[in-house]
Order: C-alpha cells, then structure tokens, then sequence
C-alpha cells in the first residue's frame, strides 16, 4: 500500500513536470482503487453498484481539473480520496441520499480484493451530447475515436490551438453539467 | 463512455498547465478594485480634510487593521482552496486583526479624548458604515468566488465566509477614506458587524458556488 502510494506521488511530480506517459501511467493506477472504493461506498448506502462507473469518471475528471490544487509536497493518495470521497458522497446526495461515507473505504483495499470489471459510464455520455457542437466533436474525437491533438485538427480542418481550447472547455463543461445535476 | 477513452481525453488535455489558485485571486481582485473605487467616488468619495487626517494615527488605525483583515482572510482563503485543507492553526490568522483591534480599542481609552467613550462608539456615521462597506465589499466578494471556483475546497461554506471577511476588509478599506469616525471603539463595532454581515452573504454563496 506505502510502496503504490509513494508511486503515485512520484508519477503526479512527473505529470506535473510535464510528463504526459507518467500522467497516462498515474490516471491508470488509481482507476482499478477508485472503482473498488466506488462499488464498497454504494453497497454501504445500500445502492446498486451498477453506477459506480459514473463516479469513477467524475472523479477523474475532478481529479484532472483540480489537479493544481494537490500540494506537490504532500503525498498523493489523500488528496486523490478526499476528492473521490466528495464524488461519492455528491453522488449518493444525487440519488437523495443523506450518507455518511467512511474514509476508510477508500483506504483499506485489500490486497485479495478481485478487481470488478470495467463498466461504460453512462453520466458523461449523456452529457457528452449537450455540449457546443465543436466542444462535443474534439472531446469525441480524443477520447471514442482515440486520435491525437494532430489527427483531430486535420479532422476538422481548424488548428490545434482550436482543438486544444475545445478540448479543455469540453472537459471543464462536462464537469459543470455533472454539478448542475446536483441543484 | 469507456473510462479509458475519458482517460485518454484527459492525458491529451494535460499539457493545458493550470495556474495556480492565488493568481487567479490575485487577479480577480485586481479586476475589481477600479469597480468599488469607482462606486466609492460616484456616491461618497474621501473626506474634506484627508490632507490633514493622514497624519492621525487613529485614522491610519483604520487602513492597518481593514487591511490586516483582508491579508489574513485572503491567506486563509487560499489555504481552504485544497482539498482537505487541515484548519489546524489556521484560524489563528484571523486573531492578527482581532489582536491589533484590540490594541487599538485599548489605546482609544487610553489616551485623553474629547468626546466620551460612549459617543465615540455611537459615533457619527454607523448606518452609512453599515450599508457602504457590504456595498463597497460586492465587488471583491464576487470576484473572490468566481475564483476561488478553480481551487477545490471540500468546505464551501466556510471557504466562503472568510472570502467574504476578505471582501469586507478591503471594502472597508476604501470606505474608511470617507468615514470621519476615526475612533477604534467604533471600528470595533460597526466595521466588524459589516463585516459579519459581508462573511454572512459569502457563507451563504460560497455554499452553492465552490463546490466542485
């Protein structure tokens, strides 16, 4: 757990240094934690784990969009679950659910745990298709389709600057529209 | 959507370096200033005999300690912008205005005064003090919260309330150029039940704004 953890802070010092395969490699690594620790909080509140997909990628999404907000000094992991925690519990709040969340869920993964398998996240999908016209395309085009900044622009034929804006306002609205559900 | 797709937006996203949250703050109040100064010289404007009052010290008082607010509630501010922020020791920050207040109200009874400490805490100015420092305050306050969005504070409500102490100080800052009530006693009421009230409207916005 100690040696995952210090992993985790040192690929976040190289994300933020500017290495994108340590940032890819970082995104990874916590997914398998964050869907378990997603699946144990929903059974605790007595809820399907079916959605836990969706929490999953909120969190993510949080995770990448605050991402400045982790103290470079401070270890990793407890920044990355007070985040996945407040994901959980705004979810839970979502279905009308007052629940207190124990952080230890996101702590204690056991070593023997069997990894559930992967879902499709529907939450981001649905959002996904009210987005700006241009926002929808290039966040389509990088993340379903799988092709770079460069492939994208030429796609469209606009520039990669374009394609970086779009890109970045998809992701920041698509986290804005994941927060209006809750009001 | 496959989590991996998203992942791979997100990793195609990184280069987009975020700044960090005090720049943004730094910024947002920078954009604000000219917006409540103009608001302050369109309705108050600086009292007749500012050449002279600069040389008061209890009318200097008033810009340290507004001033010391908004330093300290900026700082802790930023603080609450991280995720699980610790408040450990944190709002003692808040005790550097309260602490000079009280060396200010100490020294308002100690030095021989014209008027009596009674009138000197009535003062002159209370209900324009109560209105103009909220209103010279809105500006910053919500300046304050549209950039404090970008930090992640896992306590909106309080995040809110000291954006809204900041936002007080300042606003008071600029009000106390008009204010002729130069008595510490007086600062010590009126200016710090503005500022309630201002910390009061902050909790309540920063509740529904600065979640993430």
């Amino acid at each position: 757990m100690r040696g995952q953890e210090q992993e985790w802070t040192d690929l976040m010092r190289s994300a933020n240094a500017g290495d994108t395969a340590a940032y890819h490699r970082l995104l990874s690594a916590i997914t398998p934690v964050l869907r378990a620790a997603a699946r144990r909080g929903l059974l605790r509140a007595g809820q399907s784990p079916d959605q836990s997909e969706d929490i999953v990628q909120d969190t993510l999404l949080a995770v990448h969009l605050k991402r400045h907000t982790w103290d470079a000094k401070a270890p990793f992991a407890p920044w990355l679950f007070t985040i996945a925690r407040n994901k959980l519990i705004d979810a839970l709040r979502r279905r009308g659910r007052r629940v207190f969340v124990d952080i230890d869920d996101f702590t204690d993964v056991l070593p023997g745990e069997e990894a559930p398998e992967p879902s499709n996240g529907v939450d981001i999908e649905a959002h996904l298709k009210t987005l700006p016209e241009r926002q929808r395309d290039v966040l389509q085009s990088v993340s379903v389709d799988g092709l770079s900044i460069t492939e994208t622009a030429k796609k469209f034929a606009i520039k990669e600057g374009a394609v970086r804006v779009a890109l970045h306002r998809g992701l920041s609205t698509l986290a804005a529209r994941a927060r209006k559900d809750l009001i | 959507m496959k989590t991996d797709d998203l992942i791979s937006s997100l990793v195609a996203d990184h280069p987009s370096r975020m700044q960090p949250v005090w720049m943004w703050l730094l910024a947002g109040l920078l954009a604000a200033l000219p917006l409540s100064g103009a608001l302050f010289m369109m309705s108050l404007g600086p009292r007749p005999d500012l050449a002279t009052a600069i040389h008061s010290p209890f009318f200097d008082f008033k810009f340290v300690v507004t001033l010391a607010l908004a330093s300290a509630a900026a700082a802790l501010s930023l603080h609450l912008s991280r995720p699980n922020a610790s408040l450990h020791g944190w709002m003692w920050l808040l005790a550097l205005p309260v602490g000079l207040l009280g060396i200010g109200v100490a020294a308002d009874f100690a030095v021989p005064q014209r008027v009596n400490w009674t009138g000197r805490l009535v003062g002159s100015s209370s209900v324009a003090c109560m209105s103009a420092i909220p209103l010279f305050s809105v500006p910053f306050l919500i300046a304050a919260l549209l950039m404090l969005r970008r930090g992640a504070t896992t306590r909106p409500t309080l995040t809110g309330a000291v954006a809204g102490l900041m936002s007080a100080g300042l606003g008071a800052a600029i009000y106390a150029a008009h204010c002729m009530d130069d008595s510490p006693l007086f600062v010590a009421t009126w200016y710090t039940l503005a500022a309630v009230f201002v910390a009061t409207a902050g909790a309540l916005l920063g509740r529904r704004m600065l979640r993430f």
